[in-house]
């Protein structure tokens, strides 16, 4: 089956009054239909530029996406012009984002903004827009979806509006949903419903699921397959098993020693349940002023002079699972 | 569909007793005008030696100028040209000020730089002296006045739009918006726009105040709307200086019809602001 998003050696910069960011560099992936990629990583890492670069809603100037490719069912959506790329967002690709509370306009009505997409991109009439509003309300399990899409923002809890959020993302059946930590702002009981929601809809349409997140325990729960990012740059990716039992990259498994509910979860190995939560010292570094060789080395425990002086190259490590470390 | 409609203004009365306080006041005030012809007990034009300055009574409830003519006659003939004068501009000056401020807040860039700074030279005038030298290159009739008092409006109106629009640009929705394939002018119109209405409603009810004094001194300086047609802002300052002792009625009834004016508007706008935002509700 051929994936349905193909990403290959995407980069995107930033020009500021730094120097040149390097927020995205060489990023490769790809998602087959109804399944879940996760990127993680930390704060500043890339993730969230790598999100919107798939969409080209990074803000051109100061950034651009300066190589690469990223298909949808075989079209580069990079060579298409600004009239046809707006058409293939929320028709192809559609995304959700973080802040549920902000994200959606507090004087138009939940179905009016659902609707909107429908208008836009089905060239649906006004009625049946509103038809299909309800429809994607009662899809995404809102009860009583007629009286619901009357509503306004401020009248629903934060679970409610990401539900909205996800229902006016999936209105236009999407090929891929690009979710951006779309639980961190929740409560941890409403997280697993709204994991379990995006699930359940990426089976039913068949959608194919970008989830970016720093939650390992997320990850765990929802990926088929996951891509670790540290500094722009793409340091694992393996399926989601694999990666939990088998971590190759030492960042991989400094994140993972310091989040004690995976290590439970999974029933882990390589780390002694009873160890205490180490944490990874430091922090990452500022995109404008990486350190030269491998962008980890000056918090890895692991490390060695190789490190210091050049980037270690993303290389396969076993079986369907790749890294890039010199000490792995 | 009526039922529904006259629930909601029920609603909305209960809700904002001051709001239709100020919606009274702002009908009564209109339909006098509209209907002045029939509405006045006199011809406000029609002078009479005999009662030159008279005082208020029967046949005048409001007395009489020094010409003799009636003050109630051209109080109410006077509500057609102030309130046409204010409402205009004010809508005028708002529409055009919100259009270029939303523009220039939104596209940025060179666009933006150019539009604030000619209002900062806008603003660098006071709006008398800018109405006064519109309004003496257009010369004196009431679409001029209004046009006049309408442009030196705009530059303030365009800025506190623009102001509105950099923060609400953004914003997540924004971004959202941006992320479900809308474009650019759509997204200004439907997203941005009504999110700056509640400021820009304060802004135009308070500035239709001050349209009605500027018509006023225009009118004062003899450029303004002609003699011999009545304006409440010419009554009021033709008369002030020389009859408020003598004559009190002659600056009073102006002044109050003034004052109702803008206080109407202005329990009218914060009513109209409350009740057009959803949060507001429940």
């Amino acid at each position: 089956m051929a994936p349905v998003l193909e990403v290959s050696n995407l980069s995107t910069v930033f020009h500021t009054r730094r120097g040149l960011v390097r927020a995205v560099q060489n990023v490769s992936f790809s998602v087959n239909a109804g399944e879940t990629l996760a990127i993680v990583g930390e704060s500043g890492c890339g993730k969230t530029i790598t999100a919107l670069s798939l969409l080209r809603l990074v803000p051109m100037p100061p950034g651009e996406i300066v190589s690469g490719s990223v298909k949808v069912d075989g079209v580069d959506l990079l060579t298409l012009d600004d009239a046809a790329m707006r058409r293939a967002r929320g028709k192809q690709i559609a995304m959700i984002f973080q802040e549920p509370m902000t994200a959606l306009n507090p004087l138009l009505t939940i179905g009016r903004q659902i609707a909107e997409m429908a208008v836009l991109h089905d060239g649906l009439s006004r009625k049946a827009a509103r038809d299909r509003a309800v429809e994607m309300l009662n899809h995404v399990k809102i009860p009583e979806p007629e009286r619901r899409a009357r509503e306004y923002p401020h009248q629903m809890s934060g679970g409610m509006r990401q539900r909205a959020m996800i229902a006016m993302a999936l209105a236009c059946k999407p090929k891929v949903l690009v979710a951006d930590e779309p639980t961190t702002a929740l409560d941890v009981t409403i997280q697993a419903q709204i994991l379990d929601l995006i699930g359940d809809l990426r089976r039913e349409f068949g959608t194919a699921v970008v989830l970016i997140t720093h939650d390992l325990g997320v990850v765990a729960e929802t990926a088929n397959r996951v891509v670790v990012m540290y500094a722009g740059r793409k340091v694992e990716e393996a399926p989601v098993g694999e990666v939990f039992a088998n971590p190759k990259h030492p960042y991989m498994t400094g994140l993972m020693s310091s989040i004690p509910r995976v290590a439970s979860a999974r029933g882990l190995t390589g780390v002694d349940a009873a160890a205490r939560l180490t944490e990874i010292p430091g922090i990452v570094p500022p995109l404008y002023d990486l350190p030269p060789g491998c962008a980890f080395s000056p918090r890895c425990i692991r490390v060695e002079d190789q490190c210091r002086v050049a980037v270690p190259p993303f290389e396969v490590k076993g079986h369907d699972h790749s890294a890039a470390c010199w000490r792995v | 569909m009526k039922t529904k409609l006259w629930t909601d203004v029920a609603y909305l009365a209960r809700r904002y007793p001051l709001g239709v306080a100020g919606a009274v006041i702002m009908t009564v005030f209109v339909l006098a005008a509209i209907f002045a012809g029939t509405v006045a007990p006199l011809d406000p034009f029609t002078t009479n030696p005999k009662a030159s300055l008279a005082k208020p009574s029967a046949t005048h409830l409001m007395g009489a100028d020094m010409m003799g003519r009636d003050v109630f006659s051209r109080m109410i003939h006077g509500a057609r040209i102030s309130l046409a004068v204010s409402i205009g501009a004010t809508f005028i000056g708002s529409g055009f000020g919100a259009a270029l401020g939303l523009a220039s807040g939104y596209i940025g860039g060179w666009f933006d730089l150019l539009i604030q700074r000619a209002a900062e030279v806008m603003q660098s005038l006071p709006l008398l002296v800018m109405a006064l030298v519109i309004t003496a290159s257009l010369g004196p009739s009431l679409p001029n006045t209004i046009i006049a008092i309408a442009i030196p409006l705009i530059p303030s109106v365009a800025r506190v739009v623009r102001s509105n629009v950099l923060s609400l640009r953004e914003m997540p929705f924004v971004e959202a918006a941006k992320a479900t394939g809308m474009s650019e002018w759509r997204i200004a119109v439907v997203h941005v726009l009504p999110n700056t209405l509640a400021p820009l409603i304060v802004l135009a009810t308070a500035q239709l105040g001050s349209t009605i004094l500027t018509e006023a001194s225009l009118s004062f300086l003899g450029l303004g709307v002609p003699e011999p047609w009545p304006s409440w802002g010419r009554m009021l300052s033709e008369s002030a200086a020389e009859y408020v002792r003598t004559a009190p009625w002659l600056v009073i009834f102006p002044g109050l019809a003034i004052s109702l004016v803008v206080f109407g508007t202005n329990l009218l706008g914060d009513a109209l602001r409350d009740a057009l935002d959803p949060r507001q509700r429940d």
